[in-house]
């Protein structure tokens, strides 16, 4: 009976203490990171080439994902329509949501699964093979070789990646809506205009940045802190994705209430 | 020199070092021997900072490992060569890459003519031909990963060599390649090496000086001719299990 009541405080500490290792883990990491910034001639060539890679790599499924989004937000758009309302406003429904939701939070969770998977069955792997260790008896710093590349290039790539998103889903949206409704042109672009904002970009901009450093951050954490073998890396990806898309969640309602409530 | 002094670690419930006391004199060989799981690579990780200890001192040339600065610990890495079980090669990179990172100084690893050279220099010490520089860890044979291996950890021109199972998963003919590898190199670089192995027959090839590493302390460390005339039961127990010692008396 006693061991009973123990088991679930027990329990309960494991877990809390478990979050807090967690935690001081990801704040050495984030710490080592900030001293591997002096070591820009290791990672700055490191980090041109690991953004060429996802940038270049994602660009078909970013293309892809746009052009749908667009052209639903457009049909769904057409079948909600209200004929009170004058049709330039559906120029402005499909920027604005586009541009503020669909284009960073859908492009930023597709690459949560894309690059988070990759950087952290890649750290995993070469944690589990001793190259990270093997790394560090070389007197070299995983953070410069390993980590700032890839954290670079995901918070560089993910802003030029939801541009080419939104400018896509856009045009999607435009032409999917003329489909649907007797829209012109004018009235698309009209619509488009009348509501625009130039800090509707930057607040895109802003969200795809945050995610894109959410995404790199918290995949390289898995991947870094990988155990046992095979199993190991295939439980720390499945966690980056997870976590990452989480993050992403938390932090776009977080920027919307900063940003948009201000 | 190394020095481990009470050294104690331990893994969750488990105690894997239980007040070690090891030594490895400047230009011997020394190699640890021990069962599978005993503890052997986990010891050699604390001489380079790899694993921190939970007790007991460390020190390489007088400094203490564990106390060392971030910094400090990377320069004396510099001076600690380290050959991986598996070579532990970086796979995305070519065998030039994976030699060149070993390059301790950053002007010498910049600088792509004394890279090639040294590159080649380091393939040349472990019998590797220069054309394997342009081939990946994926087209390497395991002995010639291991070879690789053993380049990377000797192109800082390092003070000491560790080698963690330099021999397993090798036939016996390329195990006998590896071991004449590292007598040359101890040889012609003047080295200080200490090799983990389980390969009895190999140690005593290599080695000055043995050193068996059972629950958690060694056992026994001192020359061949010492372990030969031993008559603790471990290490009469490890040596009959593996090989007659006295077909190898000198």
């Amino acid at each position: 009976m006693a061991s009973t009541t123990l088991r679930f405080p027990r329990f309960i500490g494991r877990l809390v203490l478990g979050e807090l290792a967690h935690v001081g883990r990801f704040g050495l990491m984030v710490a080592e990171l900030a001293r591997g910034l002096r070591e820009w001639r290791i990672w700055l060539p490191r980090s041109m080439s690991e953004a060429a890679s996802v940038g270049a790599g994602s660009l078909p499924i970013v293309l892809l994902i746009a052009g749908f989004a667009g052209a639903v937000t457009a049909f769904q758009a057409g079948y909600q329509w209200q004929t009170s309302l004058p049709v330039y406003v559906l120029g402005t429904l499909i920027t604005e949501t586009i541009i503020l939701e669909l284009g960073p939070v859908l492009i930023g969770l597709v690459l949560a699964g894309r690059i988070g998977a990759r950087y952290a069955a890649e750290l995993g792997t070469m944690r589990v093979t001793e190259q990270i260790d093997a790394l560090e008896s070389l007197g070299r710093s995983p953070a410069s070789h390993l980590i700032i590349p890839r954290v670079l290039a995901s918070t560089l790539m993910l802003p030029v990646l939801v541009i080419i998103a939104d400018v896509v889903a856009v045009g999607a949206g435009w032409i999917g809506v003329k489909q649907v409704l007797p829209v012109t042109d004018w009235d698309f672009t009209y619509g488009a205009q009348y509501y625009w904002r130039p800090f509707d970009g930057w607040y895109s901009l802003i969200k795809a940045v945050s995610f894109g450093l959410a995404i790199g951050l918290v995949s390289c954490y898995m991947g870094f802190n990988t155990q046992q073998g095979a199993e190991g890396v295939g439980k720390s990806t499945t966690a980056a994705v997870v976590t990452s898309s989480v993050v992403i969640l938390l932090l776009n309602t977080l920027l919307a209430k900063i940003l948009l409530q201000a | 020199m190394i020095e481990l002094k009470g050294v104690r670690k331990r893994f969750g419930e488990q105690v894997v070092l239980d007040g070690v006391d090891f030594e490895v004199r400047e230009g011997e060989t020394v190699a640890l021997l021990g069962a599978s799981g005993t503890g052997k690579s986990v010891l050699l990780k604390h001489i380079n900072g790899l694993i921190r200890p939970d007790g007991g001192r460390i020190l390489v040339d007088g400094l203490e490992v564990a106390s060392l600065t971030r910094q400090k610990l990377a320069e004396l890495r510099t001076r600690i060569g380290y050959v991986f079980q598996n070579g532990a090669l970086f796979d995305s990179s070519n065998v030039f890459e994976n030699i060149r990172l070993g390059l301790s100084d950053e002007t010498k690893y910049e600088d792509q003519d004394y890279a090639r050279a040294r590159v080649t220099e380091c393939l040349r010490l472990v019998n590797l031909a220069p054309e394997v520089a342009e081939k990946f860890p994926a087209q390497l044979s395991g002995g010639m990963r291991k070879r690789v291996g053993i380049a990377r950890a000797i192109a800082g021109a390092p003070k000491y060599l560790l080698y963690d199972e330099p021999t397993s998963g090798l036939d016996p003919v390329n195990a006998d390649v590896i071991d004449e590898l590292v007598m040359r190199l101890d040889r012609e670089l003047g080295v200080t090496s200490v090799m983990v192995t389980h390969d009895v027959r190999g140690a005593f090839r290599v080695a000055d000086r043995l050193a068996l590493l059972a629950d958690g302390k060694i056992v026994l460390q001192g020359t061949p001719e010492e372990f030969r005339k031993s008559e603790s039961v471990v290490v009469m127990a490890f040596l009959e299990r593996d090989f007659d010692p006295t077909s190898y008396a000198a």
